[in-house]
């Protein structure tokens, strides 16, 4: 019998939801961590009881813990108390040291400022985890400020990818509201070669190497609060999601707009469509029909609500354009949430599952493709993100 | 034995009660301390100072014998109550919203 795993990472703390494949009862484990941030957690798609955490606080930075066992245990790696084999152990699965070397063939040491002055890189926290398609132990880290990071011993040590930084717009990368985050990886199931990511506010990039050499993949975006709209970085990317079977097509909600692409990112074009509002934070694709999408409107970039008080997803079922607000079972009055970018997920079951969560401490679920909602939890902590397992 | 009290997330996250001890060899200073506390529990590493420049994290605080030292030379002699195991060198979270 299948079984879904809901990985929640919360304002203090994570929570692992858990329930059979019917999705009608849930077991609440958490909060781990408590006490917290906990901007991502999420399991490894070659061994679903390897999960990884981001833990952040503003007072004691950050941490990386680690699972075997589907989030009933977890560790520092590196970090124990019991020498490691061939020597004591590191301590340093949570050091993200910027690559300063030549390697990268011109480091760069600096990032425009909100005055537009340059700026030191500085790390501040993990916002995302990508674990390998393939290797439990490699797993990939999206940082603040924005850099890219893998890991190829569990999470015990950390190496830049520096071409990301190294390929020559950096200085003219500036920090979102939020900070200059690198937010969202995706790995091309097609091409080991192929990766995607994306900062605010500097816009989404691709390497088709490894990460040895990267370029921006912005061309179609077209952003009206920066100087040059058109220019080829600076856009605030939100988040982009991709379906498996076709890793050529991209779907992106940006700041404002929902864009897609047929071409890896090569060029984009608007899909908002019909939206009330085509600012939002989430966007995702179902898992069996890669021309159904879904956002969560949000009012606009101050008013970080839905419009009118009523928490609605759009689901598209022709690949952006034509949009319905999806309804049954989602408060449709005085709701002042915010849904943010990494907290939208689905399951692999035959009947899609599609889950969000709130800085309300809502985590709604549909097992229905969206057509009916119900709140698996309703009162945790903001939540920053959520992921989904699904096990057999 | 230096007696080091640590505050409640470190505590958590070492594995340990309110109070550590641990043995410091040569001066006891500061950075003495802290290079024991990191030898004897590397998941501390990166919590208190920076991994690289070891300086203290902007919401971390030092104090012993009723006094915040946090802004004194990390090579600084500590107290001798501190250095006899007699009186804790407190790490604390500073007191902010969050």
């Amino acid at each position: 019998m299948s079984k879904v795993r809901v990985l929640v990472g919360t304002h203090k703390g994570a929570f692992v939801l858990t329930s059979d494949g019917k999705r009608e009862k849930w077991d609440v484990s958490g909060p781990h961590f408590a006490g917290w941030e906990i901007y991502h957690l999420k399991g490894s798609p070659a061994d679903p009881n390897r999960l990884y955490a981001s833990q952040t606080s503003g007072w004691f930075g950050q941490i990386i813990q680690r699972s075997s066992d589907g989030g009933k245990t977890w560790e520092t790696p590196g970090g124990g108390l019991k020498p490691t084999p061939g020597g004591m152990p590191t301590g340093e699965s949570n050091k993200f040291a910027y690559d300063t070397s030549a390697a990268t063939g011109k480091p760069l040491t600096t990032h425009q400022w909100y005055d537009g002055t340059q700026h030191p890189w500085e790390f501040k926290r993990v916002w995302h985890l990508e674990p390998s398609l393939t290797d439990p132990d490699t797993v990939y880290a999206g940082v603040e400020d924005a850099a890219l990071f893998r890991t190829t011993d569990g999470a015990t040590s950390w190496q830049e990818i520096a071409g990301l930084r190294g390929h020559g717009t950096g200085p003219k990368w500036q920090p979102g509201a939020g900070g200059l985050g690198l937010h969202t990886i995706i790995l091309d199931p097609s091409n080991p070669q192929r990766i995607f990511i994306a900062i605010s506010a500097a816009g989404a990039f691709r390497t088709d190497d490894g990460g040895a050499t990267w370029r921006p993949i912005n061309r179609g975006l077209r952003s009206e609060h920066i100087p040059d709209p058109t220019a080829e970085t600076g856009h605030c990317v939100h988040h982009v999601a991709m379906h498996p079977k076709r890793p050529g097509v991209l779907f992106m909600q940006k700041h404002w707009d929902v864009m897609r692409s047929d071409d890896a990112g090569d060029q984009w074009r608007e899909v908002s469509g019909n939206l009330p509002t085509d600012f939002g934070f989430v966007i995702d694709v179902h898992a069996h029909e890669p021309e159904t999408i879904y956002v969560v409107p949000i009012k606009s970039d101050s008013e970080h609500f839905p419009i009118e008080g009523k928490l609605r997803v759009y689901r598209s079922r022709s690949g952006g354009n034509e949009w319905e607000p999806l309804t049954k079972g989602l408060p449709q009055n005085d709701c002042y949430v915010n849904v943010l970018r990494d907290a939208m997920a689905v399951d692999t079951l035959d009947s899609c599952g599609v889950y969000f969560g709130t800085t309300g401490g809502q985590v709604y679920a549909s097992s229905d493709a969206g057509d009916n909602w119900s709140p698996i939890v309703s009162n945790l902590p903001a939540v920053f993100s959520v992921e989904v397992q699904t096990l057999q | 034995m230096i007696q080091v009290v640590l505050p409640a997330h470190l505590r958590t996250l070492a594995h340990v009660g309110s109070e550590i001890s641990i043995e410091v060899k040569g001066p006891v200073t500061q950075r003495s301390v802290l290079d024991a506390i990191e030898s004897t529990y590397p998941m501390l590493r990166g919590t208190i100072r920076d991994h690289a420049t070891h300086q203290r994290r902007p919401m971390v605080r030092f104090f012993v014998c009723e006094e915040d030292i946090s802004h004194d030379s990390p090579d600084a002699t500590l107290p001798d109550a501190v250095a006899a195991g007699a009186e804790p060198f407190f790490i604390v979270g500073a007191i902010a919203g969050g």
